[in-house]
């Protein structure tokens, strides 16, 4: 098991290095970051010295460890566009995009699992039915159109929910939530509903095959024949063993829920790091562009390595081999 | 009456063989696929033809009248008395002009996008399960880290990049080829995955044997006699990317790093027409997301019976 942990964790370091290649080769070749940095009417001089401070003149695999130990430290440099270090601009908005990442995981995860059970024991049933076509219309639905919809109907037609923004947030030291007040609730009910929708009906598929798949096993005619209540049988026996490809699946996806976050922020003008994102490529903002790049490899990684760990939490049978879990 | 000659013969013979095909047959019997395959070519001519047959050049200020703005679906001009039949935007375009001009847009970028990326992906999955070792390692490696990504953030960061590193005065005329270049690579990697599977296989057959035996070079193989036997699965995800890569374009320039508003597709008209939702223009944004999602679904609807129908454990 230990050899399993170390051998992940060597992939993710090489993960993250080649991802930092990726954002470095972006810093240094796309534009001239001494350009970038100093106005039209800096001399040559002035250039020079700056490209010398910056350490421009030194070897590439000199730059690139530099590069790693400022990325290590938190230093991304200073955004282009607004003058700012982009260490600030990140941690101003990284609150929001956690906080509705989380969120949309959860709501999917509660109401996918739940869905996808109910369609899988009533089969037949209407509502079953219902819910599954209506989970293949989503999967053709880009994104932002299921926020501009929910902004029609709720925003617009009803004037029940705000259409823009965080509403009034509460302040702990460097993080901020919108959970605490009523604006707050209210202005993360549709970015959260837009967001988690595309996982929903992508937890409710897989949660509805694996439970028609464990509900013909052995270990359920048996639970059966011993007299189990239904219900019993449902939720400790069948979704229990449904919960490694859940899992899986659903942590791998946080990577599209962070990119699906780009657009759901867009559409709600969420003030988090997408919208940031988006803005540094319309401005080709390099240095927001490259530690954007670095915070998603981070939270995949992370993510990553976490599903991994949890498989040995979830099937014990893991537990005592080094072998890598079949995905 | 004249006697058919050799080629139509030949052609219609040909027809009659399609006809029979497993493919056609299935086609013939799926009433899903039939819709989704009339709806897909309504919209591709509709495209195609927008010069001929849209009321109105859409994009050309001079046709425009800014009399007829904002008016509704059914109601007629208040210049020529014309009917628009989508209504018009705050300028008086005629919407569905707008739409048969962006969906040109829309379908051009997906198209070029999809040849792309099967071009960079046949090429390398090729090039990996043919060649193998440390080359197919090395493609595999990379396909996997890109799959693990969001292709919409990847086509950002491609879109990104080469923004810096053209000149700002030409960001409008390279954008759609920017666009198309951004798409298409941030979806290779599912065609190389998928060719080299089928390549591993082809691989061990006789006739690759045959053909290296001759002294066939390693690239005329692969191009000549493998290529041609791995094809099938490709035009399955072939298909289903290209409702991505519409979906794509559209979600980028709904961002607004896609095509310029001088030239919209129907993601740019989207983004256009949100503005006008809080004062009830609603079609403004309506018909052009109507049309999307039409092309979408029915797009993926025929991928779904193509993989079915290409498909014989499933028969």
């Amino acid at each position: 098991m230990i050899a399993y942990i170390l051998r992940s964790l060597a992939q993710a370091v090489m993960v993250m290095l080649a991802v930092a290649l990726l954002a470095f080769s972006m810093f240094r070749f796309v534009g001239d970051p001494v350009a970038n940095m100093v106005g039209q009417e800096a001399s040559v001089a002035e250039r020079a010295e700056l490209a010398e401070r910056l350490g421009l003149n030194d070897p590439f695999p000199v730059q690139f460890f530099h590069f790693v130990r400022d990325m290590t430290r938190g230093e991304f440099g200073m955004s282009y566009r607004q003058g700012r270090p982009v260490k600030d601009l990140l941690a101003e908005r990284v609150p929001a995009t956690v906080e509705l990442a989380l969120l949309s995981s959860l709501f999917a995860l509660v109401f996918g699992i739940a869905l996808g059970v109910y369609a899988a024991i009533n089969r037949r049933g209407v509502l079953a039915n219902a819910a599954m076509s209506l989970s293949l219309i989503g999967v053709s639905l880009p994104t932002f159109l299921i926020g501009i919809g929910l902004i029609y109907l709720f925003a617009v037609e009803l004037r029940w929910l705000p259409s823009f923004g965080r509403g009034e947030v509460t302040r702990f030291g460097w993080w901020s939530t919108g959970l605490l007040t009523e604006t707050g609730r209210k202005s993360l009910i549709m970015p959260v509903l837009t967001l988690g929708f595309f996982q929903l009906t992508l937890i409710m598929r897989l949660v509805r095959a694996e439970m028609l798949e464990a509900l013909r096993t052995d270990y359920v005619k048996f639970a059966r024949a011993r007299g189990i209540p239904e219900r019993s049988i449902s939720f400790r026996h069948a979704l229990r063993n449904t919960m490694i490809p859940v899992v899986t699946i659903a942590g791998l996806q946080f990577g599209s829920v962070i990119a699906f976050a780009i657009v759901t922020e867009t559409v709600f003008q969420w003030p988090g790091l997408g919208a940031l994102f988006v803005q540094a490529v319309q401005f080709v903002d390099i240095p927001v562009m490259a530690a954007y790049l670095m915070f998603v490899a981070l939270v995949f990684v992370v993510v990553n390595l976490s599903v991994d760990l949890l498989y040995f939490a979830l099937d014990p049978r893991l537990r005592g081999t080094t072998a890598a879990p079949a995905r | 009456m004249r006697a058919p000659t050799p080629q139509a013969e030949r052609f219609s013979a040909r027809l009659a063989r399609a006809w029979d095909s497993d493919v056609a047959w299935s086609f013939r019997h799926s009433p899903v696929a039939i819709i989704a395959a009339v709806v897909v070519l309504v919209l591709l001519l509709g495209a195609v033809l927008a010069p001929w047959i849209a009321p109105q050049n859409a994009f050309d200020a001079a046709s425009l009248n800014l009399m007829d703005g904002f008016t509704r679906p059914g109601e007629p001009s208040a210049v020529t008395g014309r009917v628009f039949l989508l209504g018009t935007d705050d300028q008086g375009r005629d919407m569905l002009s707008a739409i048969l001009y962006g969906s040109r847009v829309s379908l051009l970028v997906g198209f070029a996008s999809v040849v792309f990326s099967i071009v960079i992906g046949v090429s390398l999955g090729l090039m990996a399960g043919y060649l193998g070792g440390r080359t197919d390692a090395f493609i595999m490696r990379i396909a996997d880290i890109q799959l693990s990504f969001p292709a919409i953030l990847i086509a950002l960061l491609v879109f990104g990049v080469a923004r810096g590193l053209i000149k700002p005065q030409y960001h409008e005329q390279a954008a759609i080829i920017v666009l198309i270049v951004a798409i298409g690579l941030s979806n290779w990697a599912s065609y190389a995955r998928t060719v080299r599977g089928s390549t591993l296989v082809e691989k061990n057959k006789d006739y690759v044997m045959s053909a290296r035996v001759m002294g066939r070079s390693a690239f005329a193989i692969m191009g000549r006699h493998v290529l041609p036997n791995v094809t099938g699965p490709v035009l399955v995800i072939a298909t289903i990317n290209l409702a991505l890569a519409i979906i794509a374009e559209s979600t980028l320039s709904f961002l607004g790093v896609g095509v310029p508003p001088t030239q919209p597709s129907l993601g740019t008209l989207i983004r256009v027409g949100q503005q006008f939702l809080f004062s009830g223009e609603w079609w403004i944004l309506f018909y052009p997301a109507l049309d999307l999602v039409l092309l979408a679904l029915s797009i993926n609807l025929l991928g779904d019976w193509l993989r079915d129908a290409l498909n014989p454990k499933l028969r």
